[in-house]
């Protein structure tokens, strides 16, 4: 696969970040922007006519579970990275909760090597924050760092000694690389399978409760603000962590956050069908959480959103909801879901998700910000939103199907990517 | 010649496909009484030397247990055999499901055998629904973990109603382990279908927010028509659980003594009970105990349960008219 040279004509450009947001051709020469403006000439490239369609900077994703090594079975990089692109994404970050977990210098560039040989998008790497993400020993974050460590996390198991997180932080300011956390307090969501709320109430399952999050988030930026240490916050759900966000960052504390689809779209009523493609960790929350989570995202508060895309083999999943584990896919979908929940019903600006999507990630993690700029590298995604389509397993890229959206109707779709200067996915 | 078909008190539930019963919540306060009136009257069939019924003959029950039982077990078996229908009952233990067997591949084995219904008992919340979603079978909720167990709502309504002639109105305060118990969460749902009145009462750290009202004060139970007795799940009551300091002070603040229970009121509780920790053996054994009632009243429940999912509904009242 080379370097594109193609026109995209007649599209409804938006960069919200380069203030642009027009009907314009875009002519890139050998994956680069080479021209923006009215009736570009084709110069020999092959013309994609765009009317009615959005040209956008395409996704980043921080927080992708790509399962491997250890779970082929559910996830690769190669079919991660096409799942990844066919959702508008030109970068992804991988989530090193792996077998083995990502907590050295070796396996993490051994990675690096295959997803360069193997992903059609670049992929960057976390590195654990301590040794087998056992919450006991430091990885080495210096040699992670300098062999390319995107960032720092044990998702999934949250540090729980305060004293460890600390000592990580004032540590970490040798790699100046943000630490990400999944805030959780164990003794509090210990047995937890859904909001602590009316509906597990009703439905008997165990409480996984807003303070179980809003605790651990608590403590965190205040770790960030005495260690003067980037934290970045993973998948909020609960207002009361929003609150805590909200205060740090007016005390000018280095603290950034990312929210999910699911909890951007849903609520805990989804619970009630008891499918297990609605059960993920934190779990779906009461719509004032989910009204909390919207307006910090509205307002910048959170700057990102990512996907958790967590990727389950089917016979995880084929159990009864009690039984089934935490986590939902996400790539392929993230797009028209926030776009057919959020921006169609006009809770949120298409610009606002475009944003949050891309420069926004992309910020927080120190990466180049996709843009549409003369002579920017392309990374771009052009969306149809007329289109309406039905979520089927069958036609996933990702090897794992563990929807919340299975068998749902979407609309708006992503019609193509350029990723890194590369067509990497046309519809 | 044309048949006038007259319908008299058409109590059908609507014609669609595959029905089960999973959950109080999906029944309405008219499904809850076309089934007690199904259930009294098989209940009048019980009382006859002849009790079997021809009703279900050629059909098949299968009840699936995967968590140990002997009242709901022993109630759907004989209720199927009381309707005609041939039935077995498979326990966990002993059965592939020692092998490793995923509850999918089981509820898949049995559905080859082309079951009406399928009976389930299991230790997840969900079980019942997702093997729903697995067969063409009815699917009767006999528990799912701590979720729903709609047959004993059922029959624990129909006792109330012998016991007092009426549902609306009735107060009934549910005490002990609520949190644990689907016990409690079906009836819950089925007392507010039928306009009665609940009221939770029991150790603070055990009483979910948002089912009904609930108090920790065991004086809560004075207005009550009905003081229904959870049973105690003492494991959950060990040293180290913390739901309560101790067993002995859970009984000595919550357990149903003979001074707690005023004139009139009666004591119901889903068995097994724990004689001396939630319930004392003199109240249990007393005019006021209705748990005997309980049992009697699963059988017909039951079999009207059966009935209702494999036939259309209870025979309405019908007649044919000749019109010239």
């Amino acid at each position: 696969m080379g370097a594109a040279s193609l026109v995209i004509r007649g599209a409804r450009v938006v960069d919200p970040v380069e203030r642009i947001d027009r009907v314009l051709d875009v002519r890139l020469d050998a994956g680069v922007i080479a021209q923006l403006g009215d009736s570009v000439d084709a110069n020999g490239h092959r013309v994609i006519e765009a009317a009615g369609r959005i040209l956008a900077p395409a996704f980043v994703d921080p927080h992708v579970h790509l399962r491997t090594p250890g779970r082929e079975d559910e996830e690769t990089l190669a079919t991660g990275a096409a799942a990844a692109a066919a959702g508008g994404y030109c970068a992804i970050l991988a989530i090193p909760n792996t077998d083995p977990v990502v907590d050295d210098p070796e396996l993490l560039r051994s990675l690096q090597a295959r997803a360069a040989a193997e992903a059609c998008i670049p992929i960057g790497f976390l590195a654990a924050i301590t040794k087998g993400q056992d919450g006991a020993v430091l990885s080495e974050l210096g040699a992670l760092a300098d062999a390319g460590a995107a960032g720092f996390t044990d998702d999934g198991r949250p540090v729980t000694s305060a004293g460890l997180m600390r000592r990580a932080l004032q540590y970490n300011a040798v790699t100046g690389k943000p630490v990400a956390v999944h805030c959780e307090e164990p003794s509090l969501t210990r047995g937890g399978h859904a909001h602590a709320g009316q509906v597990a109430a009703e439905l008997g399952l165990g409480g996984w409760p807003s303070l179980g999050e809003s605790l651990m988030v608590a403590r965190d930026v205040d770790l960030a603000a005495e260690t003067g240490q980037h934290v970045h916050l993973m998948h909020l759900s609960a207002r009361q962590s929003v609150e805590h966000l909200r205060r740090a960052r007016a005390a000018s504390a280095p603290v950034t956050a990312e929210a999910t689809p699911h909890h951007l779209c849903l609520t805990d009523e989804a619970v009630r069908t008891l499918d297990p493609n609605l059960k993920m960790n934190p779990p779906l929350r009461a719509e004032e959480d989910r009204a909390a989570l919207i307006d910090a995202v509205r307002d910048g508060t959170i700057a990102a959103i990512a996907t958790d895309h967590a990727p389950h083999s089917r016979e995880a999943k084929d159990v009864p909801f009690e039984a089934a584990p935490f986590g939902v896919t996400g790539l392929e979908t993230a797009f028209a879901a926030l776009y057919t929940y959020l921006v169609e019903p006009g809770v949120l600006a298409l610009e606002t998700v475009l944003e949050r999507l891309s420069a926004g990630p992309a910020a927080i993690f120190g990466l180049d910000r996709p843009r549409i700029a003369v002579g920017a590298p392309a990374n771009l995604t052009l969306i149809d939103p007329a289109a309406s389509w039905r979520v089927k397993a069958e036609r996933f890229y990702s090897r794992s199907s563990n929807s919340w959206l299975l068998g749902g109707r979407l609309h708006a779709r992503i019609a193509l990517t350029v990723a890194a200067g590369r067509l990497v996915h046309e519809l | 010649m044309t048949d006038l078909r007259v319908v008299g008190g058409d109590l059908r539930p609507p014609a669609h496909g595959k029905r089960d019963l999973l959950s109080v919540a999906d029944l309405t306060r008219g499904d809850v009484e076309r089934l007690l009136a199904t259930a009294t009257s098989f209940g009048r069939s019980q009382e006859r030397d002849n009790k079997k019924l021809p009703t279900l003959r050629g059909r098949l029950v299968l009840n699936v247990f995967y968590e140990s039982s002997t009242r709901t077990s022993s109630s759907f078996e004989l209720a199927a055999k009381r309707l005609s229908a041939d039935t077995m009952t498979l326990k966990a233990a002993g059965s592939s499901v020692d092998k490793g067997e995923s509850l999918k591949d089981t509820a898949l084995t049995l559905a080859a055998y082309d079951p009406d219904v399928i009976v389930l008992r299991h230790p997840e919340v969900g079980a019942a629904a997702f093997v729903a979603r697995l067969t063409d079978a009815c699917v009767v909720n006999a528990g799912d973990g701590k979720h729903q167990h709609p047959t004993q709502a059922l029959l624990d309504l129909y006792t109330m109603r012998e016991a007092f002639g009426r549902l609306h109105g009735l107060q009934v305060a549910i005490v002990g382990d609520v949190a644990h118990s689907r016990v409690a969460r079906s009836l819950v749902q089925a007392l507010r279908l039928v306009g009665a009145e609940p009221i939770l009462v029991g150790p603070p750290t055990l009483l979910p927010a948002g089912l009904a009202p609930t108090s920790h004060e065991i004086d809560a139970i004075a207005d009550a028509d009905v003081v229904y007795v959870l049973r105690m799940q003492r494991e959950r009551m060990l040293e180290g659980a913390n739901f309560v300091p101790s067993l002995r002070e859970y009984t000595e603040r919550w357990g149903i003594t003979p001074e707690r229970v005023r004139d009139g009121q009666r004591v119901m509780h889903p068995g097994p009970m724990n004689r001396g920790v939630e319930i004392d053996s003199r109240v249990a054994d007393s005019e006021a105990a209705l748990v005997v009632d309980q049992v009697r009243a699963g059988l017909i429940v039951r079999m009207a349960v059966l009935y209702d999912l494999l036939t259309t509904g209870p025979v309405a009242v019908e007649t044919t008219v000749e019109v010239a």
